[in-house]
């Protein structure tokens, strides 16, 4: 694996600098070192908060916050964190985060809290978080470790939007379900955005209902996987 | 290697650091995410008869609208086993996943009366609760004035499986099927609703189940089965009254 453990530079750097580097650590996570595609981290929530758009993407929201914050309170903590006790440190960092992520949507949009009901919490057993604060956080500069922890969050949203988009519009016909900017877009009658006021080309259609089931995730996942690899030849036979 | 006194002084000053952070954010949001919880169950409970709210669904409501009509046409009753009104009680204050947990003789059951602003009929709206495949199902029944014809009905459910189970609450098609269903059957025994693999057989009180949930839809059977059985009382006396009311004014 394409571990970015980078040896802490010992000349004075500016504090919020933009190069290179950091612009990698960003774009890194979204296709040679993603998350769910190469590294199959955080699978569990990927099947099941994906069979509509608008939750993925709070759940993406949140990942990200996670992500992002932890890394950064645990990179700027990581010269005081005693040794024997870091994981424990860090769990205490993401539960923490985790929770004001669970009282916010609880006070901001209290549907969304219901639908995504526990993995909202189990964002504290998703490997990803504790993955980047062991490999990266822990030896790097805050700065740095919020990027990486951001650019890990946009790697894991952006596959679960995908599938979202993928799953919801084959099997359900809509987009944006339950959000102010529903769309219905295949579908067999005239309310739906394929068909016209005069023809209903679309009228034969049916909802794909396997893509409204856990196990459709695995396969669009699987498809993705196979997509990146047959263009990005040197993540096969990395493992 | 770090000394004892250090990993326990860091460890103490971390968790006080965040507990008191946490609870103060617990603390500003509580107000917010409890009135959001009322409303998101006033919503569930107007789902049942949500032909009779006007030309709205209720998802196009407000929280203001919902919250109007329960203040303007729906009437709060709490009643025990025995079908008696419990005095000093909201419906909305009960917990049907508490009540649950109670022997049998010691629950109360919520029950909502909603008027229609036009017709001046009025609904009864039943609360139940019982078990899917993987955990709690619930729903509100709507019963007519008659006492026996179902108006609406909505469910929902804790962790039924996406596109099998959870069709209960996510497929509008399902619920609708009960509009019109009656209680009894012809000659008058109490069979609630039948949710019938293969298709309803008997137009009266059954209906079509969900291909691929089976366990849920016996769930949703049973549930209705018990759960409307616990009205009975209030509902016979209420049929009873309305009886002598009826022959009074003829």
């Amino acid at each position: 694996m394409a571990e970015t453990n980078v040896k802490e530079a010992t000349t004075k750097e500016p504090l919020f600098q933009f190069g290179k580097k950091e612009r990698k650590l960003l774009t890194d996570p979204l296709n040679d070192n993603n998350p769910i595609t190469v590294q199959v981290l955080g699978i569990c929530s990927a099947l099941a908060v994906t069979s509509l758009v608008y939750p993925s993407v709070v759940m993406s929201i949140a990942v990200i916050f996670v992500t992002g914050f932890s890394s950064l309170f645990t990179s700027l903590l990581r010269n005081y964190i005693p040794k024997q006790v870091r994981m424990i440190v860090q769990l205490v960092i993401i539960a923490s985060l985790v929770t004001v992520v669970e009282l916010t949507l609880k006070y901001l949009n209290y549907p969304v809290y219901k639908q995504l009901s526990v993995y909202i919490g189990l964002i504290i057993t998703n490997c990803i978080v504790m993955g980047r604060l062991e490999a990266f956080s822990m030896a790097n500069k805050p700065w740095r470790s919020f990027l990486d922890g951001i650019g890990n969050g946009l790697g894991y949203g952006a596959i679960l939007i995908a599938v979202g988009v993928v799953r919801e519009l084959f099997g359900k016909g809509s987009l944006f379900a339950g959000s102010p900017i529903e769309m219905k877009i295949i579908g067999p009658t005239a309310e739906y955005f394929i068909n016209t006021e005069t023809s209903t080309l679309f009228g034969w259609y049916e909802n794909n209902n396997l893509m409204v089931l856990p196990a459709a995730a695995m396969f669009i996942i699987g498809i993705m996987i196979w997509i990146q690899r047959s263009y990005n030849q040197k993540l096969v036979d990395i493992s | 290697m770090n000394s004892t006194n250090y990993i326990l002084g860091f460890i103490l000053a971390m968790t006080a650091i965040v507990a008191v952070l946490l609870t103060g954010l617990r603390e500003v949001t509580k107000a917010g995410a409890e009135r959001n919880e009322a409303i998101f169950n006033k919503r569930a409970i107007l789902m049942s008869v949500e032909n009779y709210l006007g030309d709205k669904q209720v998802k196009q409501l407000s929280d203001a609208e919902v919250e109007n009509i329960f203040q303007n046409q729906v009437e709060q009753v709490v009643l025990n086993m025995d079908g008696e009104e419990v005095e000093s009680m909201m419906a909305e204050d009960v917990d049907m996943a508490k009540e649950r947990k109670k022997p049998e003789a010691e629950r109360v059951l919520p029950l909502y009366i909603f008027s229609d602003t036009d017709t001046k009929e009025k609904f009864y709206i039943l609360s139940v609760r019982g078990n899917g495949l993987w955990d709690e199902i619930w729903g509100n029944i709507a019963l007519k004035s008659d006492l026996e014809t179902i108006a609406g009905a909505a469910f929902d459910h804790t962790g039924e499986t996406p596109g099998l189970g959870a069709e209960i609450k996510d497929n509008a098609s399902f619920r609708k099927q009960f509009e019109g269903k009656k209680i009894y059957d012809a000659e008058g025994n109490y069979t609630a609703v039948v949710v019938r693999k293969n298709g309803a057989r008997n137009d009266r009180y059954e209906v079509d189940a969900i291909s691929g949930a089976t366990v849920t839809c016996d769930g949703v059977t049973e549930m209705l089965q018990r759960g409307i059985k616990y009205y009975q009382p209030y509902l016979e006396e209420l049929d009873a009254e309305s009886d002598v009311q009826g022959f009074l004014v003829q």
